[in-house]
């Protein structure tokens, strides 16, 4: 029985993570590492790599300070609307990535609400970098957060109280006090946002256009080298997301561990406490 | 520090809390806010803290309105029921930040800070544990640190939220003793919240007794105990034999049917004899006796069918050579009659 089960999770594995990943790095390297290298050289390839990198770059950081601040005062305060931010906050995941693509499209495309004012303005936003870095921080907004509430929640606001009437201001208590007790799933929220952000397809899909060496991220150049049946550099590109994917996991593995001990050590802590 | 609480009034929703509430404490006395849980004290001890602030009334500290001030501005020294450690901090650290977040014209230097923590934490007594992080320590120390950490910053008055509420009952006892101790020698205007009498009447100079967001009686542990003001205060503090009974010519009668009136008879008060002695005096038949500890607990019926508790000396009780389920007489010695529609 139990090897039989064991059997089905290990084929399993094999078949759908395993195998795939093993054939996207045998592809790249197929004609040797200097066909490799060059695909990643080539300038198509390094303007997708550095869009990738732009867009991640700007929505991981504004994600990071809107999770923050979302958690923030989801956790510690009560207010009108609070239920409804939450189910806002959760609607990237239910939101299938080509419909918000398609949203932005019809908010600022050339026949959208607002395209008529942006040309007039000389602004480009669909088919251009904006549009991209759009939709990237719109699908990856909710993973902060996500990962913050319930650390947040469930500390309560003694520390906080207790640093207010040592005489810290709010920034102090903040940086001083909350940041370090949240550190671990703040860390774990950034780690999961970054690796959506680099590996979003469908919205930036829509909004992209796919002009090559302009708006086209690693998801979008392999997509057309695929089709173009330029498997070597398709894979070779493919190689560098999956190598992201590995690093996540192990990272994220690091910082569970991490985030577990430090979960152990304060329920040790609360223990004769309601915490 | 004095500290006045005029006219406090505060709600939750449709929860009154705190209905009208005023409080005189002068300036190095140890007070406590005693009564059941919902009964508004620590609500009144975070309204003096700054940590929640009242719908109307004032708190002023030595005769300066600070109602509006915030916790950071008051300068209070705050000792949470759960302690509220920073648990990132060693113990050293816990007890710097206060003097650490100081605005750096008047922080002090490094030096100083060391040699203050290294001073509270003599106080305190865990001079070898400054390294430690509060998970690695007791429910005792940790509280202890909690209280050196409200200490470092030099408080112009102490409040602490149920400041044994946690702790397992030997080292409650010791605690308190030490609190008593350190409050002796430090004479910091202090305020604890409890729900526990003997906490209060043990370690407090004063005591304000409360009932559903109002004070019911403000006196020396010695008055609160001896000459409640209110039916409530003497169901609260101890155990309280009650009466329906009449007033009548100066003469009480603890039985009657009629009973305008309740008489709070405490146990000890209530005296067995084996002989009618002429004064106040009725039957009662003897259920459960308890002799063991220094007191005798006797469980009895009176002769109306009522359960009642009598406590009487070992020596009293070898005296009588009392035995369960016999006929005795019963004296009440002390007794505090209330009218029954006065507020329960």
């Amino acid at each position: 029985m139990r090897w039989t089960l064991t059997g089905i999770a290990v084929i399993f594995l094999g078949a759908f993570l395993f195998l795939p990943l093993a054939v996207v790095f045998k592809t790249a390297f197929e004609k040797g590492m200097r066909a490799y290298f060059d695909a990643l050289r080539e300038p198509d390839a390094m303007a997708a790599i550095r869009l990738t990198l732009l867009a991640a770059g700007v929505a991981v950081p504004l994600n990071l300070i809107f999770g923050v601040a979302a958690a923030w005062a989801i956790g510690k305060f009560e207010f009108v609307g609070k239920s409804l931010l939450v189910t806002l906050i959760d609607l990237p995941f239910s939101v299938s990535p080509v419909v918000s693509g398609l949203i932005y499209v019809l908010l600022f495309g050339m026949q959208g609400l607002w395209g008529p004012w942006l040309i007039a303005h000389g602004i480009r936003i669909i088919f251009a970098v904006p549009g991209i870095v759009l939709a990237t921080i719109f699908v990856t907004f909710p993973f902060v957060a996500r990962e913050l509430l319930p650390m947040i929640q469930a500390q309560g606001n003694d520390e906080e109280e207790a640093a207010l009437t040592l005489g810290a201001s709010g920034w102090q208590t903040f940086f001083r006090v909350t940041v370090p007790n949240v550190k671990w799933a703040l860390l774990y929220g950034v780690i999961l946002c970054n690796a959506r952000a680099m590996g979003e397809f469908g919205a930036v899909s829509v909004v992209s256009g796919h002009i090559r060496g302009l708006t086209n991220t690693i998801p979008l150049h392999i997509e057309i080298l695929y089709n173009d049946y330029q498997f070597v550099a398709a894979f070779a590109a493919a190689s560098l997301l999956a190598l992201l994917a590995l690093l996540t996991l192990v990272i994220k593995s690091a910082v569970q561990w991490q985030a577990g001990r430090q979960i152990a050590e304060s329920a040790a802590a609360g223990g004769e406490g309601s915490r | 520090m004095s500290i006045s609480v005029r006219e406090i009034r505060k709600s939750f929703g449709r929860f009154l809390a705190l209905d009208a509430v005023s409080l005189e404490i002068p300036d190095g006395e140890l007070f406590a806010l005693l009564g059941p849980s919902g009964s508004g004290k620590t609500t009144l001890l975070r309204i003096i803290a700054g940590l929640e602030f009242p719908d109307c009334g004032t708190v002023e500290f030595d005769g300066n309105d600070i109602t509006g001030r915030t916790a950071r501005e008051r300068r209070v020294g705050f000792v949470f029921q759960h302690y509220a450690l920073f648990r990132h901090m060693t113990v050293f650290e816990n007890i710097a930040f206060g003097l650490q977040v100081r605005p750096r014209p008047v922080r002090p230097s490094e030096g100083q800070i060391r040699t203050k923590v290294h001073e509270l934490l003599r106080l305190i007594q865990l001079q070898n544990q400054a390294q430690r992080y509060p998970s690695q320590l007791s429910g005792g120390q940790r509280q202890r640190v909690a209280l050196a950490r409200a200490l470092a910053v030099e408080p112009s008055v102490l409040l602490l939220d149920e400041p044994f509420g946690s702790l397992d009952a030997k080292v409650r006892m010791e605690l308190r003793r030490w609190l008593r101790q350190l409050h002796d020698e430090i004479h910091i205007t202090s305020v604890f919240v409890t729900h526990d009498q003997d906490e209060a009447l043990e370690v407090a100079d004063r005591v304000a007794v409360m009932n559903e967001g109002r004070v019911e009686q403000v006196g020396t542990p010695d008055e609160v105990y001896h000459r409640p003001a209110t039916p409530f205060v003497y169901h609260f503090l101890g155990n309280v034999n009650l009466f329906h009974g009449r007033v009548e010519g100066g003469k009480t009668y603890v039985h009657d049917g009629s009973a305008g009136h309740l008489v709070f008879v405490r146990p000890h008060a209530l005296e067995i004899a084996r002989q009618p002695n002429g004064a106040n005096h009725f039957r009662a038949t003897t259920k459960h006796i308890n002799a063991a500890g220094p007191i005798v607990k006797v469980e009895a019926i009176t002769e109306w069918g009522e359960p009642i508790r009598i406590e009487i000396s070992q020596g009293q009780f070898r005296e009588l050579r009392l035995v369960k389920d016999e006929v005795v007489f019963v004296v009440p010695k002390e007794l505090a009659v209330f009218r029954k529609d006065e507020p329960q």
